[in-house]
């Protein structure tokens, strides 16, 4: 039995979740491969090779597989995908993009965003926005899975030394292009890796008010996230959305701010280690989860909780 | 051009599910059932390309008990022309689903498919990526913004960090994001329309697919509770209890 984790990279330095996946593949039960499918990714390559409990790193590197786009990295991954009993990826939007893919050619169930490895072929999942946890059995030869990474911990980034293998890469699919991107600006944690996270909701009541967040997630060296509802309503961009739709993370500590507490947001940020509630609403569903709430106007409070950590 | 838009039916967005005490599923009997949210969202956009010129004909698709003619009489309402359902009472998994809409697009030829990036029920987020491996076509997940022309579909995708975006040749697949259009409100006079728009039903044999399940569902329970904790009466004391209860700041 071997396990290949598909790595989440920008060719530079590899990403926080394949670190998890690598914990999640070392559950499966045998030894853990790594790909690497990018564009001199040389830098991301050998920083695999580091993953303590990683055996094999496989590196196949081509100009068109620069961006990850689905239709290549699905095919570099078929075209060694024979060796494997289990193939994951992280449950981020890259590994969410390719893994279905690669599951439909190999006429195999996927099974998603898993939170806990039971056995080799038995695996826990939320469905229903995190309302109840399914463990499913796979009887197929080969195990595709995308997996939570706050389900499980990191695997220790330095202490390995594997071996690298390059392999060719498979030809160009050609029907899809990379036009551009526009990253967010921003010199504050990524959402699903920060240890603190300061949200905002539908309560905030403008994008201009988030700005009295800033301050507060300034102080705690937090990043910044948000309920569905503050996207909804154009207060903020999407990919600052904490919940069943967006992002689920799992930080120290995760203050929500004129967050009510939907259903949909508490599947996202309900394993967080502390949380604190700030909200003007003693009913809302959001003090039903936080270890530490506080009543009041949040234009008040907040600025006070600054001055207070001084 | 014509454009496939599969809609699932599912327990509404509104509902909070409970986990049957024989751990065997969820209990959804006598439960509200809807359209996915995503899928009414695939269905505005498909029904706005049309309206804008850019398509000529939009055929909504579900697969699923005889019920789902509802989720498709919706689908109509909102501006699809006609419906197609695949009847069968097998739950089915995404992998199933890809394979009968394959072959419904073999037949009807369609040169989009848009469909929802995910269901509310089982939170898999495959589908639109199997059907687009099984078809052999490219993929754009996730869409907040759609152009279509040129023989091109040019695609912007929310991904981790901000925003993507991709062309793609057609025929090609998307799957929507939250942020891509805001559903119509549906209309009676729409909806008496669609009572009269055509509406096909299949089955998965009629189509030559096997939609058998793969996986094996052992056991439904409810998630750890996290137990509610304190009120505090102010600022100074919220830091104080996180600083030396907590231990976090």
């Amino acid at each position: 039995m071997v396990a290949l984790v598909i790595a989440e990279h920008d060719n530079a330095s590899l990403k926080a979740s394949t670190l998890h996946t690598v914990t999640a593949a070392a559950q499966c039960g045998g030894d853990v491969h790594v790909l690497v499918a990018g564009a001199n990714a040389g830098a991301a390559a050998a920083a695999a090779a580091q993953i303590a409990g990683v055996a094999k790193v496989i590196v196949a590197d081509a100009a068109y597989f620069a961006d990850g786009l689905a239709e290549n990295v699905a095919e570099q991954v078929l075209a060694i995908a024979g060796s494997y009993s289990h193939i994951l990826a992280p449950a981020t939007a890259y590994g969410k993009n390719i893994l279905p893919r690669v599951a439909a050619k190999l006429d195999v169930a996927q099974i998603s965003e898993i939170t806990k490895v039971d056995s080799p072929d038995t695996f826990e999942r939320p469905i229903y926005a995190g309302n109840a946890i399914a463990t499913v059995q796979s009887s197929d030869k080969v195990k595709v899975i995308t997996v939570r990474a706050t389900g499980f911990d990191a695997a220790a980034a330095t202490g390995g030394s594997a071996a690298t293998e390059t392999i060719g890469a498979v030809a160009d699919v050609g029907k899809s292009a990379f036009v551009g991107r526009e990253v967010a600006k921003s010199d504050r944690p990524e959402l699903t890796a920060a240890k603190v996270i300061v949200s905002g909701g539908r309560g905030m009541g403008s994008g201009e008010a988030f700005k009295i967040l800033e301050p507060l997630a300034d102080k705690l060296g937090a990043a910044m996230g948000a309920s569905r509802a503050a996207v909804d309503a154009g207060y903020v961009p999407n990919d600052w959305q904490v919940g069943q739709t967006g992002k689920i993370v799992a930080p120290n500590l995760y203050i929500a701010v004129g967050i009510s507490g939907a259903i949909q947001h508490l599947a996202g940020m309900k394993d967080s280690k502390t949380i604190v509630a700030i909200n003007k609403d003693p009913e809302a569903p959001i003090f039903s989860v936080a270890d530490y709430g506080i009543v009041g106007d949040l234009f008040e409070l907040v600025p006070q909780l600054v001055a207070e950590l001084g | 051009m014509k454009v496939l838009v599969p809609v699932k039916r599912v327990v509404d967005y509104n509902v909070k599910v409970r986990v049957k005490s024989d751990n065997t599923g969820v209990d959804i009997a006598n439960v509200k059932m809807s359209m996915n949210p995503f899928d009414e969202i695939a269905v505005e956009e498909a029904t706005r390309l049309k309206e804008a010129g850019k398509v000529t004909e939009v055929v909504a698709v579900s697969a699923g008990v005889s019920q789902c003619q509802e989720t498709l009489r919706t689908a109509m309402a909102i501006g699809a022309d006609r419906g197609i359902l695949v009847e069968t009472a097998t739950e089915l998994e995404p992998l199933g689903v890809a394979k009968l809409l394959k072959a419904l697009a073999d037949k009807e030829q369609p040169q989009l498919i848009i469909l929802g990036k995910q269901a509310i029920d089982d939170d898999s987020n495959q589908t639109g990526q199997m059907l687009a491996a099984l078809l052999g076509w490219p993929q754009a997940t996730f869409a907040s913004k759609v152009v279509l022309e040129d023989g091109k579909v040019t695609v912007t995708r929310e991904v981790d960090g901000g925003l993507e975006t991709l062309a793609l040749t057609l025929p090609a697949i998307v799957t929507t994001d939250l942020r891509l259009n805001e559903p119509r409100y549906v209309t009676l006079p729409n909806i008496m329309k669609a009572k009269k728009k055509p509406l096909d039903v299949t089955k998965p044999e009629d189509l030559g697919v096997d939609v058998t399940p793969r996986l094996k569902t052992l056991k439904v329970a409810e998630p750890a509770k996290r137990s509610a904790g304190i009120t505090v009466p102010d600022v100074a004391t919220l830091v104080a209890k996180l600083r030396t209860e907590a231990k976090v700041i």
